[in-house]
């Protein structure tokens, strides 16, 4: 097992602007879903069950927002280690359904140094295989 | 008929009571699993991955809502370190602010929660803030 993919990148492969390597994740399924509603507790039907989703005019069940954020959260473990992450804020800006294959992609926003380390603003998002940016947000991360 | 969700301004600040979390190895494992999350630490139950906060469930007395209308706009976390299993965390969430605003479903309530959590020492841990809307 590798280190976090950006600890081995210099200051200069952190300027603003530097594209991140992405992460690209398995499609998720309704079984993912169940899961995800078990283990996060967050057990509103419109995630599991396509009658309840359709009663409030969607097509059939969504994925939670959350589980997108978790994708994330993944992101920056790999990009960064689980002990440097900050912060992580995001917006939920499109739905996801059963099907969907996400990939987390980011860019450096900003970096500076102090005798912590280096600290890098990243821009952060989630998109589906049709390139929508379905979950979009900023993290802050802190690596030696 | 459907009504329009409305919750009112007065639950700005109603919060939930202090709960106490025990961060365990096994929950760890099936969040990460679920997630397919392929962080070594995380898939062996060590450390909790970033989101695993959202497993903190607490309720505020007065707030009440229908679930399968709300949607879950933004949310954010910020952290002094990550959980770790046998961590007890010390959570509340409170009603930061509600208020209404047009959107592109017409006019939707914004709930605004921030949840709190400490450990033993009383040292903050991590927060999060929520915005969900109701439409």
């Amino acid at each position: 097992m590798t280190g976090p993919v950006l600890a081995a990148r210099s200051d200069q492969e952190l300027d603003r602007g530097s594209v991140l390597p992405d992460l690209r994740k398995a499609p998720i399924t309704k079984v993912q879903l169940v899961k995800y509603a078990g283990a996060s507790g967050d057990y509103n039907l419109i995630h599991t069950d396509d009658e309840t989703a359709r009663s409030v005019g969607l097509e059939g069940v969504i994925a939670h927002g959350m589980l997108s954020m978790a994708f994330l959260g993944e992101y920056l473990c790999w990009l960064a280690g689980p002990e440097s992450i900050r912060r992580l804020s995001v917006r939920f800006n499109e739905m996801v359904r059963p099907g969907d294959t996400l990939t987390c992609r980011g860019r450096v926003k900003e970096q500076t140094a102090d005798n912590a380390g280096r600290q890098l603003v990243l821009e952060v998002w989630a998109e589906n295989q049709r390139a929508e940016r379905v979950t979009v947000g900023e993290a802050e991360v802190q690596i030696k | 008929m459907d009504q329009p969700a409305t919750l009112s301004p007065d639950l700005i600040g109603a919060e939930s009571e202090v709960v106490l979390f025990e961060v365990e190895r096994g929950a760890i494992r099936k969040f990460a699993e679920a997630v397919q999350d392929q962080t070594p630490e995380c898939l062996r139950g060590e450390v909790a991955p970033p989101t695993f906060p959202t497993t903190f469930r607490m309720t505020i007395p007065g707030l009440t809502y229908d679930l399968a209308r709300v949607l879950h706009g933004a949310q954010e976390y910020r952290y002094e370190r990550p959980l770790r299993a046998g961590d007890r965390v010390h959570c509340r969430v409170r009603v930061a602010d509600v208020y209404q605003r047009k959107g592109r479903l017409g006019e939707m309530t914004f709930l605004i929660l921030v949840m709190e959590g400490r450990d033993e020492a009383g040292t903050s841990v991590f927060s999060g803030t929520t915005t969900a809307i109701l439409r």
